[in-house]
């Protein structure tokens, strides 16, 4: 990832912070900063959502397409994530500098909503066995600012929250085959329910204490970290250690616990400003990208 | 905990004062400066059926016959005599590297810092095996501009007590262009943390230390990593923050505008972050 570059006095400082539960911007050590979404930023896609948390940029593009269920799903539809690394986030992403981090987001995203209580895959199912709704996940990291598995899962969230699907009739043919009609009216849609899609809450050991949404700085004073998928009903999909450092039994069920609590309000002031978002209906300003 | 605003909810500064007056000398790429072809084209400007644009945004500044567009927005531009934070990336030759947010790489040479025990003493081939004891890789430093290479790189040197390697603190960048070029760019600001506004747009943020023994055999390169107290280091929030917001709405940095803010904030909790 793109790492910074500190002293080992800058490291001490932030580490002596945290002890004192007061980071450098002020915050304590369960506290995200403040983070800016939107939805409906990109007009081609059938979902989209650009989040900002701090200097992390992120933007997702939910794209549906009809296409053939797996084999050992017949009844599913399902998602497909894809990162995107983008060199203006840092040049080290140049080329195919960013490929395994954006693997590695793409596999702890897919593995968290993974579960037969994240995202009802069901509802995506249009004929069992042979057409499904595929939901296309592109993330593309424009910023980095550090955090970045939290900022694209709750992107992600924000971008499932906006996707309209269009309602699809199955109409019998002349000689038994089925035929589908899509329609194209933008209103007839149906959209998902994500109270149950997970956010990805990364709690980073530093020193003897943990910290949720680590800056860049933090990231580089921390050896291990553990990823978790959260539901808001405190609901655990994933989990993953991640980094060069161990970890105490101990230690990693603490972490688990204000994992547990921090992705349930996360979870629960995600789905609060989106709705409200959805409230304001065509009121609604766009900001967009140019500010 | 977790505080999730929307994007159309948020304040932004063309809101807050929307008719801001305008200066007249500010352009846009594009611009065009003067159709009166008596000038010579400068720094940031291109020259275009017969007239002066400009190719940067940035404000118009004119010496006699030439026109120069200085850009707003911009790596750091060196002059000799700045006050520059600077980190060091590469301990090479008899020098080191230092990121000084300018276009090139900025310089220290060896024989142009303090090392401890004497005052002006040879350098050995001795101290050319110690360099990375005294600085190493991302180690940070205040320094000032020595001279200027042919490229435009810059040569620094910390051959003054106050210059020399940074200890605990904190470090924010900002745009070089909102740092105001003032007598002197260290303070000790009377709310207990003290300042260094580098002209590259480094500001470095630190507990004021105690009584300095700059005679110690350290010679400045010895670090004090005991625990900054509590309070030290709320005002070194407090002040990172109040720096960040000047900065997020384009205000001049200086002492005296970083001392009111902090005063202003003070009826405000800690816990704020625009970055």
């Amino acid at each position: 990832m793109a790492d910074v570059l500190l002293s080992d006095a800058e490291k001490t400082f932030i580490l002596h912070g945290i002890q004192d539960n007061l980071r450098e911007d002020g915050r304590g050590c369960d506290d995200y900063r403040h983070m800016e979404i939107e939805t409906d930023v990109v007009s081609n896609t059938s979902g989209s959502a650009r989040l900002r948390l701090a200097n992390t940029d992120v933007l997702v593009g939910v794209k549906a397409e009809l296409g053939v269920p797996e084999p050992i799903k017949p009844n599913q539809g399902r998602l497909e994530f894809f990162v995107d690394c983008s060199a203006n986030a840092t040049p080290e992403f140049e080329g195919r500098g960013g490929e395994v981090l954006a693997t590695e987001i793409s596999t702890i995203l897919s593995r968290a909503y993974d579960n037969p209580n994240a995202l009802d895959l069901k509802s995506l199912s249009v004929i069992p066995g042979s057409q499904c709704w595929i939901l296309y996940v592109d993330i593309l990291l424009l910023e980095c600012g550090g955090n970045l598995f939290d900022a694209a899962s709750i992107a992600v969230k924000a971008a499932l929250f906006s996707t309209k699907i269009p309602n699809v009739s199955v109409l019998k043919g002349d000689e038994g085959q089925m035929e589908l009609e899509i329609s194209d009216d933008p209103y007839d849609v149906k959209q998902l329910d994500i109270s149950s899609c997970p956010c990805l809450v990364t709690l980073s050991k530093i020193g003897y204490f943990h910290v949720v949404d680590a800056s860049q700085k933090e990231e580089a004073c921390c050896l291990a970290r553990v990823i978790m998928g959260i539901t808001q009903t405190g609901l655990v999909t994933a989990l993953k250690k991640e980094g060069s450092g161990s970890l105490d039994p101990e230690s990693v069920f603490d972490m688990m616990e204000t994992g547990k609590k921090v992705g349930e309000i996360l979870g629960k002031n995600l789905t609060a400003v989106l709705k409200e978002e959805a409230a304001l209906g065509k009121k609604r300003k766009l900001v967009g990208f140019l500010r | 905990m977790a505080d999730i605003r929307l994007a159309s909810a948020c304040v932004r500064t063309a809101d807050v004062n929307p008719n801001r007056q305008e200066l007249d000398n500010l352009v846009t790429p594009g611009d065009i400066i003067t159709s009166d072809t008596g000038f010579m084209r400068g720094h940031g400007t291109y020259m275009e059926d017969d007239r002066l644009h400009a190719s940067v945004a940035g404000v118009v500044d004119r010496v006699n016959k030439l026109i120069c567009v200085r850009p707003l927005k911009t790596r750091y531009h060196g002059e000799v005599g700045d006050v520059v934070v600077g980190r060091i990336i590469e301990v090479g030759q008899r020098r080191w590297k230092v990121d000084t947010h300018s276009k090139l790489d900025s310089i220290l040479m060896l024989s142009s810092v303090n090392l401890p025990g004497g005052e002006l003493r040879r350098r050995s081939e001795e101290d050319e095996k110690m360099m990375r004891h005294y600085l190493k890789e991302g180690d940070l430093i205040s320094a000032e501009v020595q001279s200027l290479f042919m490229d435009g790189s810059l040569s620094l040197h910390t051959r003054s007590l106050k210059y020399g390697k940074l200890g605990q603190g904190t470090l924010v960048t900002v745009s070089p262009s909102l740092v105001k070029r003032r007598k002197t760019h260290f303070h000790n600001l009377p709310c207990g943390a003290t300042i260094i506004l580098g002209n590259n747009g480094y500001i470095w943020i630190a507990p004021i230390s105690g009584e300095e023994n700059e005679d110690s055999a350290g010679g400045g390169y010895e670090q004090n990593l005991e625990p900054v107290s509590r309070i030290d280091r709320e005002v070194i929030c407090r002040m990172r923050n109040c720096v960040l917001a000047l900065s997020q709405n384009k205000m001049m940095l200086f002492d005296t505008s970083i001392l009111y803010t902090y005063e202003n904030s003070l009826k405000f909790s800690v816990s704020f972050s625009f970055f």
